[in-house]
């Protein structure tokens, strides 16, 4: 048995690091364990000519692709989106874009606002401090005044518009509609140890420059300093309880060699985001919580949403940004807040990206049918390269039961831990969302005169943001966690990732996953003589 | 599958690899125009080769599928037949499609040549990595005469 520690954090990512670096002032003994490894900037795509390669085998964001030993393969053979992750030290900031909006105000309150799914029993302005502090602890680039916003500060200057952002703001413009440079997690200066973005055009494959606020260099690279332990490679299976008192007393987790060890904690904090939560606590199984951890009100892996993405992509006969500067741009939050005229409730946020580079060209334009196989292909080729613009709709999935993460009754990991089982389909609301941003990013790109204009509705490959299936509220009977992260079952479990949103706004989660983190932290601090009452 | 399973697959065998090379190069063929080498260039495919042969189970039921598709004489075919060919695999298997696209331009896009001819310079984005334009801030104004569009909330 190892030595027991006041506090057990599982998951090494987004939610673990910022949570783990909040709670290490107390001077607890705090342990981080994390199934995955720590990426060195050297072993990165970008810094070799095989760059984009990669990006279709070790550095896929599928893991069922990538199947890296740090890696439990995913059955998402009944669902129409295959999740997106990254499994070692920064979790999904690894190979995230960096596109780091905040949720709205409204997004708190879609019951009262709108009648549907449930307001959150928190709002915007609980987490604004958090999300002011998430930003300074991150670096994050941004442009203040942005309208579709309440007020917030900048803490570096924005990422270039570029002349992507240059030709769609003045589409935009045209069309009357709202657009602003991404809020983005990328160092446009360098800022506490980071070197400024140098354009390298691959953030999705992880940073060698290190301007990407991915955790391990952001919050970890603090949180380590204040003497938090971080032990990698060391797999959960399941947090465990003590029978006479119904507490989490610990986590049984698979070494490095493979060797089962239990883990004895006071508190146990889950940050493995909307599918490994879920799976490890339907796989905490016990006679005092036979249906798994937590689980009373039988929400635990329901409600899974996704975002499911629209990609509506075009060219430009004028060159744009191709392979340089991060992928994203500017933002367009036009129809982002309800207009039930448009036959659907609540919105969507169009991510427009910058292009890609010569492989990526190759592989998406004959994906698509527009570079052909054969004799014509080089100058189809030559026609489009540089000239790619995509817009990324992100759609917002509203909560429903049947969209659920489970066991797989056969698959496993290499540790013989149950693989996790997604069910997913899309609704008619979002379907209808869909279609109408199909359609408004289709205007767009004829205003700004592109030609070529493809859609794919939902994009399979794109299921990033893992939203819902441990959900916060008020009510035991419909929640799995009270309103600042308490287990309703479990009084010193905590969950502070994803699974815990009510519903999912239309934007990337990481800024609002980090917030929660914090504000978490901030609440286990002040109830530390009380925090089991 | 696991990565220690991947390794003891079979390689291809030489008539696989012929196909293959048919493959590729009635994919992206060479190029006087251009001054590109196709991707059954010697030193090209000798990539596709490695990476072919990492996956080669997958390529080996690729290929035979599409050699189905072609009336089982795909590397006998012109080259408007072969693309034919490869028209329907990826309307009946785009996934397949795909795979097979895949092996090719990651390696033909790598290329010293290929790269040149494109413009770009033969080097990683890391260390050196690129220029961005700013673009024009001004174009912004706009969008700040038109208000606030954010919810508000009671």
């Amino acid at each position: 048995m190892q030595e027991p520690v006041d506090v057990l954090i599982i998951g090494a990512g987004a939610s673990g690091a910022a949570i783990a670096w909040s709670l290490a002032e107390t001077r607890m003994r705090i342990l981080c364990l994390e199934q995955g490894d720590w990426v060195r900037s050297t072993d990165y795509p970008s810094n070799g000519r095989d760059w984009e390669s990669r990006q279709l085998t070790d550095f896929s964001y599928n893991p069922n692709v990538r199947r890296a030993a740090a890696d439990y393969p995913i059955n998402d053979q009944d669902s129409a989106i295959s999740v997106a992750n990254f499994n070692g030290v920064g979790g999904g900031t690894i190979l995230y874009a960096g596109h780091f909006p905040r949720l709205h105000p409204s997004d708190f309150r879609v019951r009262s606002l709108d009648g549907v799914a449930d307001d959150w029993p928190i709002d915007y302005a609980t987490l604004e401090p958090y999300y002011a502090e998430n930003d300074r602890m991150m670096g994050i680039a941004s442009l203040a005044g942005d309208p579709a916003y309440p007020a917030k500060p900048s803490v570096l200057p924005p990422i270039p518009l570029g002349k992507t952002g240059e030709t769609l703001g003045r589409a935009f413009n045209e069309k009357g509609w709202h657009w602003w440079p991404s809020d983005s997690a990328i160092a446009t200066q360098d800022y506490e140890g980071r070197a400024k973005c140098i354009n390298l055009g691959h953030c999705i494959a992880g940073c060698a420059q290190g301007a990407k606020a991915s955790v391990d260099v952001t919050y970890w690279a603090d949180a380590l300093r204040a003497r938090v332990e971080l032990r990698t490679r060391c797999r959960v299976r399941e947090v465990t309880v003590d029978p006479t008192t119904g507490l989490a007393n610990g986590a049984i987790y698979y070494d490095p060699t493979g060797a089962e060890c239990f883990q004895p904690a006071e508190v146990v904090i889950l940050a493995c985001n909307g599918v490994g939560t879920p799976r490890i606590l339907l796989n905490s199984k016990s006679q005092s919580f036979p249906n798994g951890l937590a689980n009373s009100s039988g929400l635990v892996g329901k409600n899974l949403m996704f975002h499911p993405y629209a990609t509506v992509s075009a060219y430009f006969d004028e060159p744009l940004d191709g392979y340089r500067g991060p992928h994203i741009s500017v933002w367009s939050q036009q129809f982002y807040e309800t207009d039930a005229s448009r036959g659907f409730l609540r919105g969507y946020t169009f991510q427009c990206n910058r292009g890609t580079g010569p492989v990526m060209n190759a592989y998406s334009g004959m994906r698509t049918g527009r570079i052909p196989w054969g004799a014509d292909h080089h100058r189809a080729y030559r026609r489009t390269f540089n000239g790619l613009s995509s817009i990324a709709v992100i759609c917002e999935d509203l909560p429903e039961e049947h969209n659920a993460v489970t066991l797989d009754p056969v698959l496993k990991d290499g540790n013989g831990i149950p693989a996790p089982k997604i069910d997913y389909r899309l609704s008619e609301n979002t379907r209808r969302m869909g279609e109408h941003a199909i359609a408004r990013a289709k205007e767009l790109y004829e205003t700004a005169g592109a030609y070529d204009v493809h859609s794919d509705f939902p994009s399979p490959w794109a299921g990033w943001h893992l939203m819902g299936t441990a959900r916060m509220g008020n009510d035991p009977s419909r929640s799995v966690v009270n309103e600042w992260c308490r287990s309703h079952d479990v009084k010193n479990l905590f969950i502070v990732d994803g699974s815990v949103f009510v519903t999912s706004g239309g934007v990337n989660p990481t800024s609002t996953i980090q917030a929660i983190a914090l504000y978490a932290a901030d609440n286990i601090k002040k109830r530390l003589s009380n925090l089991f009452d | 599958m696991s990565e220690a399973t991947l390794r003891l697959e079979l390689p291809l065998s030489a008539d696989e690899q012929r196909m293959l090379r048919a493959v590729v190069g009635s994919m992206i063929p060479a190029s006087p125009e251009y001054g590109v080498p196709g991707a059954d260039d010697e030193s090209i495919f000798a990539e596709v080769l490695i990476v072919a042969n990492a996956e080669a189970s997958r390529v080996r039921q690729g290929l035979a599928q599409l050699d189905e598709l072609a009336g089982g004489a795909f590397a006998a075919l012109d080259l408007t037949a072969r693309a034919a060919a490869a028209e329907r695999l990826h309307e009946c298997a785009p996934a397949v499609f795909m795979f097979l696209v895949g092996i090719a331009v990651r390696c033909y896009y790598r290329d010293d040549r290929v790269m040149e001819s494109l413009g770009m310079e033969r080097r990683p984005p890391f260390p050196r990595g690129f220029e961005l334009e700013q673009g024009d801030w001004s174009l912004l104004d706009a969008v700040r005469e038109r208000g606030p569009i954010y919810r508000k909330v009671p």
